[in-house]
This record gives structure tokens, C-alpha cells and sequence, in this order.
């Protein structure tokens, strides 16, 4: 029997019992992480923060308040101090007189981004690599796992610090030194997995019908990753989120001009003790981001693995 | 065995020298009146780039200036700090004793803390009791370490000010006890509870993994009591993979707690590197850096040494 006879036969044969409608894992798992209270309220979480940053410049517009728009004469006291929240200044106003809703609103845009964008270079370039150590495994994988090794054994604040004193500190640095700390874990993982894979019967199969390494590496193997690694990329988001967070707190993350979270929490430190809003309402949003994220992933992770006993 | 500490210390020594020789490359590798215009800043005056080009011998060959950074590292000769014309082995020195007393106190908090809490919810797994440990560990985890020492600051100033705790730099404990406690409390709370976390995680998912061993069935069946059981036997086995933990963090943070550090003004060794960085005093990062890779990487040689005793299936592979 040809294979495409083989598919055709596969195509007519009745996968379920007659009335029985067919669930696949990706329907069964959303169904499982439905039922989990805690991901869906973290979604909805998750979907306001993403509609407040999206709508950030209209709430720039209905203010007349600018991210980096000072007003030393409305937002600050003639005392030199900070105003608190009223309203013209819905959460009050920074040290400058700047607007601390508009600014944690377009804090919330380099958050989000940073935490999005490094999560997805880490997980292209951790699957590749890994995938390439496990499946060819040999002197590739010595290789690329003693990389990795070294990569995972250097402490990221230190390369980070020793980076932005030699090229200056800037959002494409901060973005590649976080995903360069997280391809290293996603990477370590996915080759676990692959080789796992490797020596089963349908990469056998693939091999006997005559597919080439690389596309028996994408068509065959990698679609068994997507679970493991849509875990730990939605848990590598908050990460990185807090990563940027308290680079920027240290000076070393996003031009300090840019409201950032960490940022707006670091220039927060001189007035905090007149103005607690200053520290409370950045700091509530960050804690709030991190943990929605988080509960999100641990939701992800037992939909995803019904075996996994909800450690 | 001695063969297997061999090979280790030798791998450290190479890890070592890989990151002194990265650390020269991405600072001195270039024209030398490029390398001199880094070293000094975009803002420095011309004439202060002439005198570190001549002061440091940047336009000699880059390989002579390789082997004579080498030598020095090899004499502990980290050179002298831009800034405050010190050298740079002194300020670190200065800086130590404040970060060595913050990680071994917290460290001795979220182990107390950390294995606690993993053995509770480990023993009663889906009891209201194991819920709250894992609700409090989320919370700790996506607690950013600098949020949770602003926070504490605030209310230690300002809502409960007879406390007494103060951010400020480290004092000696021989020289004046009470203002040590008063500037270390806060640090090693703050440090502990992120730690704490991890701890839990990691030995909740270890300790129940033990007790799922046959030999735990054993242990049952021949009547040890149920607290035998849970410390004895299965404590003791499941405290491996945190102990091995433990030495890396360890070994991780003496090399700066940069965060901790920098929020509570204690000016330790990782204060030290993040004010270097935003004064450009690049002798002085240079210098912390190699120090806390120093660390790392005996920390985790003794790790493997630690663990090599515990678990000899490790020394044979």
C-alpha cells in the first residue's frame, strides 16, 4: 500500500464512535483551564492591563497630560511637593509635576512589550537550538549543552551591569540580555524533550520514509514541544516583566525619561514618604501584572498536563 | 574522588579564565583612543582620555596589555578606581563584610523558612494549609525584590517609625550592635522572603517526590512512626536538591546582592558595581565582576565536591 492510499484510508476511518463529537488536546485543555478559576480571573486581568495600555494616548488626550508633559505649576505644590490624586490628576502627579496615571498607563506599553517581545526571541531561538542539540545530538549537542551550562551559570544582573558600562544602557540591550537568559532555559528543556523523542517509533517512521533531518526535526518533533514550551513561555513573560523592571530601577534598563514601571518606582524613592501614591500605585500595578501572569502560567501548565497532579 | 575534584577545580580555573578574558575583550579590544574614550566616558574632557590612554599603556599591543592584565588578576592587582584614585581591591574589601552579613542572616531565614514551609504542605498535599503556603510562594515569586524593599522602607518610616529600622549603609556589629540590627533587619527580611519562595517550591516538589519512594512504603510498614518517617527518612533524601540549591545562590550573592543592596543604601559589593556603572568608574566593575565570578565559580565547585559525597552515582558518570 502506497502512502497516499494509506492517508486516504486514515481520512474514512471513523476516529470516534458515531455520535461521540471529537475533542482534540488543544479543546480538551482550553476546557480544563476554563474550569480554573484563578487563570480565567488572571486572564481577564491580563486583558484589561493589555486594553489600559492600548488606550493609553486617549487617556493622555481627556487629561491634556502627555507622558513627559511637567506641570510645575498644577502638579506640584508651591511647598515643592508632589500633588496628590484629584481631578485634574487622577492618581496624582511625580516630583516634576508629571501625571502618574498617563505614565504608568504608557509604563504598561514597555512592560507588556519587553515582556512579549523577549519571551518570543527566547523561544525561537531556545526551540532551534535546543531541538538542533537533542536531534543531532553528538558532539553538536556536547557542544551547544555546554554552552547553555555556562550561559546558566552566569548570574544575568552581572552580565546585564557589565554590558550597559560598556555599550550604554537601552531598551534593544535590555531586551537581549533577557532573552539571551531565557533561550538558555527554554533551550535546555526543549532538548530534554527532543531527545526523549528521538529514538521513538514514529521519528523512526519519518526517517524510513525518507524525510530529511530538518524537516523530520519540524513536522515530527516539534509539534510534541508546543505543550512544555507554551508553559514556560507564559511563565517566562512575568519574569522578564520584573527583569525590566528592576533593571530601569537600577538605572540600567530603558532611558530614564521613559516611564517605565521600574523607572517611575526608582524617581518615586525621594517623595514616597509626602506622597505614597507615588510608590503604591506603580507598585500595585506591577505586583498585580507579575502575579496574573504567573497564576496564568500555573493554569496553562495543569491544563496542559492533566498528569502532573497540580504541584 | 580526588581525580573528580581534580577535574573540577581545573574546569573553574577554565570558566575563570574565559570570563577575565571576555571581561578584557569587550573593554580593551579596539583603537586605543576608542578604548580610552570608553574607559572615561562620553563626558569626560579630552585631556582626561589622554591621561588614562597613557596611564593604562593602551596604545601598546593588545596582547602585551592581555598578559600584563593577567599577571595582575594573578597578583590580585585589580588597578586603581577612576574615581576615588583607590585601589580597587581596597574598595572591595569595604564592601564585603556588608554583603557576607546580609546573605549569611537571610540565608539562615529562608532556610529555616523555606524548608518549613515545603515540608507543611508536602506532608498535607491539597490541605487548606499546603493552598496558603502555594498562594504565598506565587506571591513571593511575582514580588519584584525592590518593590518589596520600598514597601518595607515606607512603612518602617513612616507608619511604624519606633521601630527603629533605617536603610543605610552597613555598620560593624563590633562597633555598634544596635545600629548593625537596625540596618540589617530590613535587608535580610526582604531578601529571605523572596528566597523563602524558591525554597518551598523546590522542596515541596522534592520532598514529595520521596515520599512516593517505595522505600518510604517500607519504612511505614515496619512501623516507624509517621514523623520518622516524614524526617528521617524522607527530609534527609529530599534535602539534597536543596542543599545543592543553596550553594549556588549562595555563591551567587556574595558576588553582590546588587537589588537588596541598592534599595536599602547598605553598599555592599553589588551597591558597589551598580555606582561604578553610573559613574563610569570602569577599573572598579571590572573588578567586582571578576570577584563575583570568583565566587560563583568556587560555589559551585564545592556544590559538585558536596554532592559528589552524597549521591557517588554522580562522581561515576
Amino acid at each position: 500500500m502506497s502512502l497516499t492510499e494509506a492517508q486516504a484510508e486514515a481520512e474514512h476511518l471513523p476516529e470516534q464512535p458515531p455520535g461521540v463529537p471529537g475533542k482534540g488536546p488543544w479543546r480538551l485543555a482550553w476546557e480544563r483551564l476554563r474550569r480554573d478559576r484563578a487563570a480565567m480571573i488572571s486572564l481577564a486581568v491580563i486583558a484589561v492591563i493589555v486594553l489600559l495600555a492600548l488606550l493609553a494616548p486617549v487617556f493622555a488626550a481627556i487629561t491634556g497630560h502627555g507622558p513627559q508633559d511637567q506641570f510645575p505649576s498644577e502638579g506640584v505644590t508651591p511647598e515643592g511637593l508632589p500633588v496628590g490624586p484629584s481631578a485634574t490628576f487622577w492618581l496624582g502627579a511625580d516630583g516634576l509635576g508629571r501625571d502618574l496615571l498617563v505614565r504608568m498607563l504608557y509604563g504598561a506599553r514597555i512592560s507588556l512589550f519587553v515582556g512579549i517581545v523577549s519571551t518570543l526571541l527566547a523561544t525561537v531561538f531556545g526551540v532551534i537550538i535546543g531541538m538542533v542539540a537533542g536531534f543531532y545530538g553528538g558532539w553538536v549537542d556536547t557542544l551547544l549543552a555546554r554552552v547553555l551550562d555556562v550561559v546558566l551559570s552566569f548570574p544575568y544582573l552581572l552580565v546585564a551591569i557589565v554590558l550597559a558600562a560598556v555599550y550604554g544602557a537601552g531598551l534593544p540591550l535590555l531586551i537581549f540580555v533577557i532573552a539571551f537568559f531565557s533561550f538558555a532555559a527554554m533551550a535546555r528543556i526543549v532538548r530534554g524533550q527532543t531527545i526523549a523523542y528521538r529514538e521513538r517509533e514514529f521519528i523512526e517512521a519519518a526517517r524510513s520514509l525518507g524525510a530529511g533531518k530538518v524537516r523530520t526535526m519540524f513536522v515530527d518533533v516539534l509539534p510534541n514541544l508546543i505543550a512544555p514550551v507554551t508553559v514556560l513561555a507564559s511563565l517566562l513573560i512575568p519574569t522578564s516583566i520584573v527583569f525590566e523592571a528592576t533593571l530601569s530601577y537600577l538605572g540600567l534598563g530603558v532611558d530614564p525619561r521613559t516611564p517605565s514601571w521600574g523607572a517611575i518606582l526608582y524617581e518615586a524613592t525621594d517623595y514616597y514618604r509626602v506622597a505614597p501614591g507615588l510608590l503604591l500605585f506603580p507598585a500595585l500595578m506591577l505586583l498585580i501584572t507579575t502575579l496574573a501572569f504567573n497564576l496564568l502560567g500555573d493554569g496553562v501548565r495543569d491544563a496542559l498536563d492533566p498528569r502532573a497532579d497540580r504541584r | 574522588m580526588f581525580r573528580f575534584v581534580i577535574r573540577r577545580v581545573l574546569f573553574g580555573v577554565l570558566v575563570l579564565w574565559l570570563v577575565a578574558t571576555t571581561v578584557f575583550l569587550l573593554f580593551f579590544a579596539g583603537p586605543a583612543d576608542t578604548v580610552a574614550r570608553r574607559l572615561a566616558g562620553p563626558r569626560a574632557p579630552q585631556e582626561v582620555v589622554n591621561q588614562i590612554k597613557d596611564s593604562l599603556g593602551l596604545d601598546r599591543p593588545l596582547i602585551t596589555q592581555y598578559f600584563d592584565f593577567l599577571g595582575n588578576l594573578l597578583h590580585g592587582d585589580l588597578g586603581i578606581s577612576f574615581n576615588s584614585a583607590t585601589p580597587v581591591s581596597t574598595l572591595i574589601g569595604q564592601s564585603l563584610p556588608g554583603t557576607i552579613w546580609l546573605v549569611f542572616g537571610a540565608a539562615v531565614l529562608w532556610m529555616i523558612g523555606g524548608i518549613a514551609g515545603g515540608v507543611l504542605s508536602a506532608t498535607r498535599p491539597r490541605s487548606v494549609r499546603d493552598r496558603v503556603t502555594t498562594v504565598l510562594v506565587l506571591a513571593g515569586i511575582s514580588m519584584p525584590t525592590f518593590v518589596l524593599g520600598m514597601l518595607m522602607i515606607y512603612l518602617a518610616l513612616s507608619v511604624f517609625p519606633w521601630s527603629g529600622l533605617r536603610p543605610g549603609p552597613y555598620v560593624s556589629p563590633l562597633i555598634d550592635f544596635k545600629a548593625f540590627l537596625q540596618v540589617m533587619i530590613m535587608p535580610w527580611i526582604c531578601l529571605a522572603v523572596v528566597q523563602a519562595a524558591v525554597y518551598v517550591r523546590l522542596t515541596r516538589g522534592s520532598m514529595l517526590d520521596t515520599l512516593g519512594e517505595d522505600y518510604i512504603r517500607t519504612a511505614r510498614a515496619k512501623g516507624a512512626s509517621e514523623r520518622r518517617v516524614t524526617y528521617k527518612h524522607g527530609l534527609r533524601a529530599a534535602l539534597t536538591p536543596v542543599i545543592t540549591q543553596f550553594g549556588v545562590d549562595i555563591g551567587t550573592l556574595l558576588g553582590g546582592v546588587v537589588v537588596t543592596e541598592s534599595v536599602f543604601g547598605l553598599q555592599g559589593l553589588g551597591q558597589l558595581m551598580i555606582r561604578s556603572v553610573r559613574d563610569g568608574d570602569l577599573p572598579v566593575i571590572i573588578g567586582a565582576a571578576i570577584v563575583a565570578a570568583a565566587f560563583i565559580v568556587v560555589a559551585n565547585i564545592v556544590v559538585d565536591v558536596a554532592y559528589s559525597f552524597l549521591d557517588p552515582r554522580v562522581r561515576l558518570s
